[in-house]
């Protein structure tokens, strides 16, 4: 096992070369020039070079792209040239935001999801399982800042049930322990605050999580089916076990496999913020830090956090290859 | 002798449909078709045929693993077909299954020993230590060890996790074993061994056995009775001596032809028969056989035969057999 993980860890090298590279390119292959982003319209040609200069944007572009692999070698992930923090800074502090999220959404995604893809597979062409693979369908189609702007005009604007925009709502007040703020409510026994941050999480990780939900709802169905043909659940059923005992615990453990590798590739992508949803629900996470960034050519944030997010990926899928084997005695790790 | 499991007129047909929006029945598959026979306590029942002509259906319709189209089963003065589904659960302890492959009947999430405990548990037989006692003893008794129940049923060989198949079944102490090809995964070597064991557990633990292969000669070596089927009707029915010396079913006498003799020299009549066993998708009128039987008159293509009586305890489906 710790053979396989050095192993893996060997592999990142030549994953991150290459998204570094690509993140490099990017940024600087885009139009739009950094130093006039910075400074304004109305700034001079001459202080627009001497900031190009001091940022070292007019250095031929592999001198440029070695110092900045140089700087992370020495885990330095360089400062924002908007705001001046560290690029590593601003990703901790947005990073609870997008977690929260993530966990909100990916939890609504599989329980929902494989419920629904085990009770369709059980009930194979019934009227549910028509129903929900026609609603899977749809929820990998729709296109989310669509759900997103409808869901707050129904239950914001319209039913007033829920919060659209932020994490909190302004004049509640809430200490920032762990910054994951369903933790902190009810670590401090905050109850008001607690409600006020469900009120607000509750759309964006609905929304965010409709195209994950739908993809293990299908994963989940098509693997219980296979599953479910086994000689093993005939085996199950001779025995005298209740059909839920059969369906769970024999079944859905066994189906289990390519439902966690979803999982893992959907989290992962989750991870690395949801740049449309945390942009519509205006969600403080790491999706809307890029997205600002962008839109503001702050160079070091993007290729920084571009890097980080793919590390952040690599490592989720990882862990879910760790899991494999736990989840799976068949399968062994070398 | 007192008849344990009693099958009468068992019907498994399978609908076949087609269209997209409404399902049209366009035919039926009579994967059984009417089959009865008695299983005395303690003997074992053969059930040969070839491949496709309903021996396993029939094996998992008297336990309701499938649930039959017509006819009754009595088990144990039981009709088990008007149990609810609680009661039939509590009957699977009486009536247990061994599967044809023991690479996929085995769950291979579960050790060994979970695999034989959860009915222990299950049925109330043993807990705690006591079921493991018994896992062990099972394990014992199939000839593996007690080391064993930790493992996985992947790291074992195909005749190991027959052993377990076996000490599965065993564990809940049924009164009747279908076994359905138990061995025919299985490397000619161990199909021995295996046969030799569940004659001896058969011995032990009391067991009535339905026995299902298309191996003949495994059949002729573990059975008292034996019965032979043909598109999802038994055709003839005899003890087994009785049987192999005297067919009286053209398609008996066919099968039994073509057993190989271990002997070069051996002068042996072989009975070819033409073609393919025909489709079950709607067959012909009259005998399932007729299309393959070299004697067939006039009458097999408009009269289905019934089972009749040839002498004591041999019965075949013929029109042109008479006791």
């Amino acid at each position: 096992m710790t053979r396989y993980i050095i192993k893996r860890l060997i592999g990142l090298i030549p994953v991150i070369i290459g998204v570094s590279i690509i993140a490099f390119l990017l940024i600087h292959l885009i139009p739009g020039d950094p130093a006039r982003a910075i400074l304004g319209e109305r700034a001079t040609e001459q202080a627009l070079n001497s900031l190009r200069e001091q940022l070292g944007l007019n250095d031929p572009l592999h001198v440029q792209y070695g110092r900045f692999m140089g700087q992370i070698l020495q885990g330095d992930f360089g400062r924002s040239v908007i705001t001046n923090s560290p690029v590593i800074e601003e990703f901790a502090a947005r990073f609870p935001a997008t977690l929260e999220l993530s966990v909100a959404a990916m939890l609504i995604a599989v329980v929902v999801g494989i419920l629904a893809g085990v009770i369709s597979a059980v009930r194979q062409y019934s009227v549910f399982d028509n129903v929900s693979m026609v609603g899977a369908l749809i929820g990998v189609s729709l296109p989310i800042f669509w759900l997103g702007l409808m869901m707050q005009w129904l239950f914001a604007f319209k039913l007033g049930l829920l919060d659209a925009s932020a994490r909190l709502s302004v004049g509640i007040s809430l200490d920032p322990i762990t910054n994951f703020y369903v933790l902190d409510s009810l670590i401090t026994g905050n109850w008001a605050a607690l409600k006020d941050t469900l009120r607000h999480l509750v759309m964006p990780s609905f929304a965010l999580a409709t195209i994950p939900m739908a993809i293990i709802a299908r994963m989940t169905r098509s693997s219980m089916l296979e599953v479910l043909k086994q000689d093993y659940i005939r085996t199950a059923r001779a025995k005298g076990l209740k059909n839920n005992t059969v369906i769970f615990k024999h079944a859905l453990k066994n189906a289990f496999l390519p439902i966690l590798t979803v999982m893992g590739l959907q989290f992962g992508t989750l991870m690395g913020g949801a740049v449309l949803t945390e942009t519509i629900f205006s969600w403080p996470g790491i999706g809307r830090l890029m997205y600002e960034a962008i839109m503001q050519r702050d160079f070091p944030v993007v290729q920084n956090g571009i890097l980080i997010i793919s590390l952040i990926f690599v490592f989720i899928n990882l862990i879910v290859d760790i899991l494999y084997s736990f989840v799976d005695p068949r399968i062994r790790l070398e | 002798m007192e008849a344990l499991l009693k099958v009468r007129n068992l019907k498994k047909h399978f609908p076949v449909t087609k269209g997209i929006i409404r399902e049209k029945q366009v035919g039926l598959v009579k994967a059984v078709d009417g089959v009865g026979f008695d299983v005395y306590k303690g003997e074992t029942l053969g059930l040969v045929g070839e491949s496709g002509c309903g021996k396993s259906t029939t094996g998992r319709c008297i336990l309701r693993l499938i649930e039959p189209t017509e006819g009754e089963v009595h088990f144990d003065g039981v009709n088990v077909r008007t149990l609810d589904s609680r009661a039939m659960r509590r009957i699977r302890k009486d009536m247990q299954m061994v599967f044809q492959d023991p690479y996929a009947s085995l769950n291979p999430r579960m050790k060994v020993g979970d695999i034989i405990m959860e009915p222990i548990l299950l049925h109330g037989i043993a807990r705690g230590k006591e079921a493991r006692e018994r896992v062990n003893e099972l394990l014992d008794v199939v000839g593996l060890a007690g080391y064993h129940a930790e493992r996985y049923a992947h790291e074992f060989s195909g005749g190991q996790r027959q052993r377990i198949g076996i000490a599965r079944a065993l564990a809940v102490e049924p009164k009747l074993i279908v076994c359905d090809e138990p061995v025919s995964a299985l490397d000619v070597s161990i199909q021995a061994q295996v046969i030799n064991l569940m004659e001896d557990l058969q011995e032990q633990f009391d067991l009535t056995f339905i026995f299902i292969a298309h191996d003949l000669s495994v059949v002729h070596h573990i059975s008292d009775r034996v019965a032979v089927m043909y598109l999802g009707r038994i055709v003839e029915m005899a003890g087994y001596r009785e049987l192999y010396q005297n067919p009286r079913h053209p398609y008996t006498k066919a099968l039994l032809s073509a057993i190989p003799v271990p002997d070069p020299n051996a002068k042996k009549e072989k009975i070819m028969l033409k073609g393919d066993v025909i489709s079950p998708l709607n067959p012909p009128p009259g005998c399932n056989f007729h299309t393959r039987c070299p004697y067939a008159v006039p009458r097999c293509r408009e009269e289905a035969p019934e089972l009749k009586e040839m002498g004591t305890g041999h019965s075949a489906a013929c029109h042109l057999v008479n006791p």
